[in-house]
């Protein structure tokens, strides 16, 4: 058992967490350490800080041409719900009464729907719910992704734009599609260099985006739309490890897709109960996916003959998850509850272990007499590609002031036993909320966490260390980053958390 | 040698009982079947307990009993037709004129015959179950001058009719659409997890195929709806009522309750018949697990290295060995170290150069495939217009040796196969023998020697069924869209070719001269009728038909790029090495003549995708998995052994195209 309680406690207001490096999370203020901070990152990956806050489009098609559009992506639901959304426009029973057929048309088309009160949303609201961006519907970056193999990411934006950006080119090449609305999730295609999959409110979207071409704004054409009646909005999407096959999980549909990418072809696998599936996440050894569902059960498909155990919740449903690099082991967290729990997938079967790991209440960091106190739910999980770096994305209390969102970040370790031990806080600037995290894919000198702040802003923090699973040549000890100058006195004295890992 | 046995060990011990089960699953879904159109077909809204107990004590007669008997006997006929007629390679009408070929083969028109009278048969069941004035097809009647005598029942008849029309066209949409077809699904499930996901689907594709097929009935009844009526009137000696209203006319045709009745029994008919045929491919594409090596030598010829080398063997089971492969090379690390394992005395790697050496030639031919075609086509898609009269007629004996004799004589395409023993057996002289040109890293264009061209012959022919089945005509298009050239040329420089050739051209003239002038004759008429325009080659089906079989090749790669991948780790003899640089070239060249291919203006045009058909449509997007799967494979390759792919001995060009791989451009 560990709680944010052994955390060292926030930083003051105005600092800003820069790197770890010596087992020590760096801070400094956000104005003056600045270039620090860029000389930081630059040092490990070239300028890769971006400000992505663009102009947007207004919205200023007419409501019939809005309406025939909707029909035409949409179908009936799309013409309603458009109807519905642009109540100024139109008569107010008009409105209304669309409404009223959208919502039972919905409970009709799905006959738990009355079981499951989710299926009442519309679709946006139902990605924000569902998504694993804190506050999606009003954050500027609403999805994140870094290539699994070199260094470049793609990020979705809040008018529905990605943007591709690369260190080496630098032409940053703009994706916009006539589908591509309300993207949820982002993700690049394993053992590939072009492919970018992406869920949107109405459909799949798979990009192939030539690294060579040098053109800013590649034609839709070439896009490949993916989309299967019932299947949307899609919140999810997933790429298996070896590249074949992309899971997509839509919250109305209560069967996940498996998609063969070229043949444009899919496998709904169907199972009944939890009224839609929210959120996929591929092991990435390839074996498991965890597909976790509105309601309070999740399911751990294997996907070798693509069989499913049921794991009920207690509480709430399963909000996120993770996998640790080898796949025996997944972390989960549930809605509604402060607590991490871990599973265990060993070769035997039957041999499970579900088990209670971490606490993360705000309570109990009180008694440790903050200034700021921290925690509350838990949004999103991610564990670094090496498993030695878990980062927690908590959503803090929006009623409270101050109780912001706010990253943990946990050093683990697998072997010999799994183990958890406090980091450290990450923070950015002042009035900045994380919104989105991600690690690095092959970061060599460690981990490199980049988050995703309310403000627009994305900056990487790079946690220097040296992995205990793989070995070094020539190497002793120290870890490979440029030093800081001025050492904060604070150092001399070591934290007492390294003397609890060995 | 012992492949004539070995087909039929597996035909014997697999195949026919797979095939059996899924008849079996069938005739056991049959009652509930018929119990549900029982109760749709009688359901009456104002009476349903009366219904109800209408139906229980109907199930119970005797004439249900009966018919049940009869609709078990056509399930059993249609999982026989679904067993003599299905096929892993799909044939793709490549021109119209092609199609209408297909369609008026013999075979083809037995298979309509038999669904026709299957057809009727199903009608009469579904009329006994209905009942009321379906039941019988003549009635005792009083004419005008007031006689009593038998008069025709037109309701009867109708239904009759309709289940002939719904089964003939059931076989015609079944060539148009492929449905003999069996597609391999890259997810793999549990049968009846795939069974109860497909089953909406073909809920769905029978309604639907139903309400089509009974409103072109309507309308061909209308129209010559008398035609059979007098021909039944004449010949079972019925009469014409004057009272009734004739039904092939519109205010006939326009009942609801007889369209209802029209609808529910053709989709009950397309149901049974889809259900057998969704179960018969079930079974037959289960994964099917050969061992690796055997400790019995007379196990031997059922091990994966020999199942994969061996030729003449139905299509079947060269697929399901090398969907065993690439499951093997993912899944299973105990069957992938026998594959990597040498042998006892002696100390080869019999078992990977054999599957290597396989996976490669398969690889190879499509190159020369691709290579061949590309010649042949002109960029706008359409064939040159290279067929004189005189290479046409050879391109016409090709055929027909390809046709027949190929089926006895060795193939050329065993010359790909020896290779890999003389790799096997020579390790000194192996790789760099000139048979393997292909293979060896330093010989980069591998279409230099003639003998090697010879090697283009398509695999389509190769495979049993499209030898016996095809009318030649049909399948002339095969060699004429993509081996007339080369064809030509092998004939040109014939000589000059390694004499360890056979020439089965020669002896294949031998045979019947007779039967080669007729079959001259054949093709100067046929010459002249699609020399208009409609044997325009339709482009895309010739892509298609070019990547017909390419589920072998995804495989193929699939398992050569796990293998290799996981060889990084668990060779311990280093085995892999010796092959990693045939590997790689093999794969690039590949890589490079599909971008080739792609660039073809037809190429890379999707195809409609159709849901409302139970036809697979697999075969159509099986380049563009290809493509994407031969990228991935190379990246498996490249991302495992990153930098150490430096020390590969590799051409200049290939070393190009693979940094390009490494620093992930492409």
């Amino acid at each position: 058992m560990c709680s944010l309680a052994l955390f060292p406690p926030p930083l003051p207001s105005g600092q800003t967490t820069l790197c770890e490096s010596n087992n020590e999370l760096l801070s400094g203020t956000s104005t003056e350490d600045r270039p620090k901070q860029v000389r930081f990152t630059a040092a490990v990956i070239t300028t890769l800080c971006v400000f992505c806050r663009t102009a947007f489009l207004d919205h200023s098609e007419t409501l019939w041409m809005r309406s025939a559009a909707a029909w035409r992506d949409g179908g009936l639901t799309g013409l309603l719900t458009e109807i519905t959304n642009s109540h100024t426009e139109v008569p107010k029973w008009l409105s209304v009464s669309s409404g009223c057929t959208l919502a039972l048309l919905r409970w009709i088309s799905s006959f738990h729907g009355s079981l499951f009160p989710h299926l009442t949303l519309s679709s946006e609201d139902m990605i924000a719910e569902f998504s694993q961006v804190l506050n999606w519907s009003d954050c500027v970056v609403r999805a994140f992704s870094w290539h699994p193999h070199t260094d470049k990411f793609a990020v979705a934006l809040l008018d529905d734009s990605i943007k591709i950006y690369n260190p080496k080119s630098a032409t940053t090449p703009t994706l916009k599609h006539r589908l591509q609305r309300s993207v949820a999730a982002v993700q690049w295609k394993p053992l590939c260099a072009s492919a970018l999959a992406v869920a949107c409110q109405n459909c799949l979207l798979v990009w192939h985006v030539d690294p060579c071409s040098l053109s800013t704004r590649p034609s839709s054409g070439c896009a490949q739309v993916l989309s299967h009646p019932g299947h949307s909005p899609v919140t999810s999407i997933a790429w298996s490890p070896s590249g074949s096959l992309l899971v997509s999980a839509s919250p109305v549909d209560t069967a996940v897709m498996v998609w063969d990418v070229a043949a444009e072809s899919c496998v709904p696998l169907q199972r009944l109960g939890g009224g839609g599936v929210t959120f996929l996440s591929w092991s990435p050894d390839g074996s498991h996916v965890l597909a976790s569902t509105p309601s309070t059960l999740f399911r751990v498909w294997e996907t070798r003959m693509w069989t499913c155990e049921r794991w009920p919740c207690v509480k709430g449903r399963c909000q996120s998850g993770c996998w640790s690099p080898d796949g025996s082991r997944l972390l989960f967290t549930v809605q509604g509850e402060t607590v991490i729990y871990a599973l265990t997938f060993t070769d035997a079967p039957g041999s499970r272990l579900y088990s209670v790991f971490i606490h993360a209440s705000g309570d109990e960091l009180i008694m440790l007499d903050l200034s700021a106190s921290v925690g509350g739910e838990i949004q999103s999980l991610s564990w670094d590609p090496r498993g030695e770096r878990l980062a927690v994305l908590l959503k803090g209390d929006p009623q409270a002031v101050d109780r912001p969102a706010i990253i943990a970040v946990f050093k683990t370790r697998t072997n010999p036993i799994f183990e958890l031990l406090p980091c450290g806080f990450v923070q950015g600037e002042p009035g900045a909320e994380p919104r989105l995290m991600q690690f690095h894919p092959n970061f060599q000198h460690g981990a490199l966490l980049t988050v995703c702040w309310s403000t627009g802003r994305i900056t990487h923090v790079p946690f220097y260390f040296l992995s205990t699973g793989v070995p070094h040549f020539g190497l002793s000890g120290s870890p490979l980053l440029p030093r800081l100058q001025e050492r904060p006195s604070a150092f001399a004295n070591q934290s007492l958390f390294t003397e609890l890992i060995s | 040698m012992f492949s004539t046995e070995q087909s039929c060990w597996f035909v014997r011990k697999v195949i026919c009982w797979r095939a059996a089960a899924s008849i079996a699953w069938a005739v056991l879904l049959l009652p509930p079947i018929t119990a549900v159109f029982i109760i749709l077909s009688r359901f009456s809204f104002l009476h349903p307990i009366h219904t109800i107990s209408e139906c229980l004590s109907l199930l119970t007669s005797a004439s249900a009993i009966f018919s049940f008997i009869l609709l078990c006997g056509v399930i059993l006929m249609v999982g026989f037709l679904n067993l003599e007629y299905y096929t892993v390679i799909p044939t793709i009408a490549c021109s119209k004129i092609a199609l209408l070929g297909q369609l008026l083969h013999p075979r083809q028109f037995v298979s309509s015959v038999v669904h026709c009278i299957m057809g009727i048969i199903v009608a009469w069941c579904c009329a006994i179950t209905i009942g009321g004035r379906y039941e019988t097809l003549g009635y005792p009647c009083i004419q005008s001058d007031g006689s009593p005598q038998m008069c025709l029942n037109e309701y009867q008849l109708i239904l009759l009719l309709a289940g002939a029309f719904v089964g003939f066209s059931h076989s015609l949409l079944g060539v148009i659409h492929n449905m003999n077809y069996v597609s391999f699904h890259t997810v793999q499930q549990y049968k009846y997890l795939r069974f109860k996901g497909s089953l909406p689907l073909v809920v769905k594709c029978s309604a639907i195929q139903a309400l089509y097929s009974i409103r072109n009935y309507i309308v061909v009844y209308f129209f010559l709806g008398y035609i059979p009526r007098a021909w039944i009137c004449k010949t079972l000696n019925l009469h014409l009522t004057s009272s009734a209203h004739p039904l092939d006319s519109i205010a006939g045709l326009l009942d609801l309750s007889l369209f209802y009745h029209l609808w529910i029994s053709a989709t009950f008919l397309l149901f049974t018949w889809y259900i057998t045929l969704l179960l018969f491919r079930i079974f037959v594409t289960e994964v099917y697990s050969f061992p690796v090596q055997s400790s019995f030598t007379e196990d031997a010829h059922q091990c994966l290295p020999k199942v994969l080398l061996t030729d003449k063997q139905p299509m079947i089971l060269k697929f399901l060995a090398l969907q065993d492969l690439a499951l093997l090379s993912q899944h299973s690390p105990s069957r992938r170290c026998e594959v990597f394992s040498l042998s006892q005395p002696g100390g080869h790697p019999h078992n990977w150069n054999a599957i290597s050496g396989e996976c490669l030639s398969l690889l190879a031919d499509l190159t020369q495939r691709l290579v061949a075609y590309h010649d042949t086509v002109a960029t706008n898609g359409r064939a040159k217009s290279l067929s004189t009269g005189s290479e046409r007629k050879t391109s016409s004996e090709t055929s027909v040796t390809s046709g027949t004799e190929d089926l006895m004589s060795p193939r050329p395409t065993l010359l790909m196969k020896t290779p890999a023993s003389v790799f096997a057996r020579s390790i000194v002289g192996g790789p760099q023998s000139p048979l393997t040109a292909p293979f060896t890293p330093d010989l980069d264009s591998p279409f230099a020697s003639p003998a090697l061209r010879r090697l283009t012959a398509p695999v389509e022919q190769c495979s049993p069924w499209h030898g016996t089945v095809q009318s030649p005509h049909i399948m002339r298009r095969a060699p004429k869209l993509w081996s007339t050239s080369t064809d030509s040329q092998v004939n040109g420089s014939f000589p000059p070719s390694p004499a360890s050739v056979p020439s089965p051209k020669q002896e294949a003239s031998k045979p019947s001269l007779l039967a080669q002038f007729l079959q001259n004759r054949k093709e100067q008429v046929l010459h002249f009728v699609t020399d208009q325009n409609y044997n325009v080659i339709l482009p895309e089906a010739s892509s298609q038909a070019l990547f017909a079989d390419s589920q072998a090749h995804i495989w193929a790669l699939e398992g050569l790029s796990y293998l290799v991948q996981a060889s990084f780790s668990e060779d311990h003899f280093g085995v892999v090495q010796t092959a990693l640089p045939s590997i790689l070239s093999c794969m690039l060249v590949l890589q490079e003549a599909v971008d080739r291919h792609f660039k073809l203006p037809h190429a890379s045009s999707k195809p409609v995708r159709s849901t409302s058909s139970i036809g697979d449509s697999t075969y159509k997007t099986l380049r563009f998995a290809l493509r994407a799967t031969l990228k991935t494979a190379i990246y498996r390759i490249t991302t495992t052994f990153g930098d150490h792919l430096n020390a590969v001995q590799m051409s200049a060009e290939h070393r190009k195209r693979l940094q390009q791989f490494l620093e992930y451009k492409e």
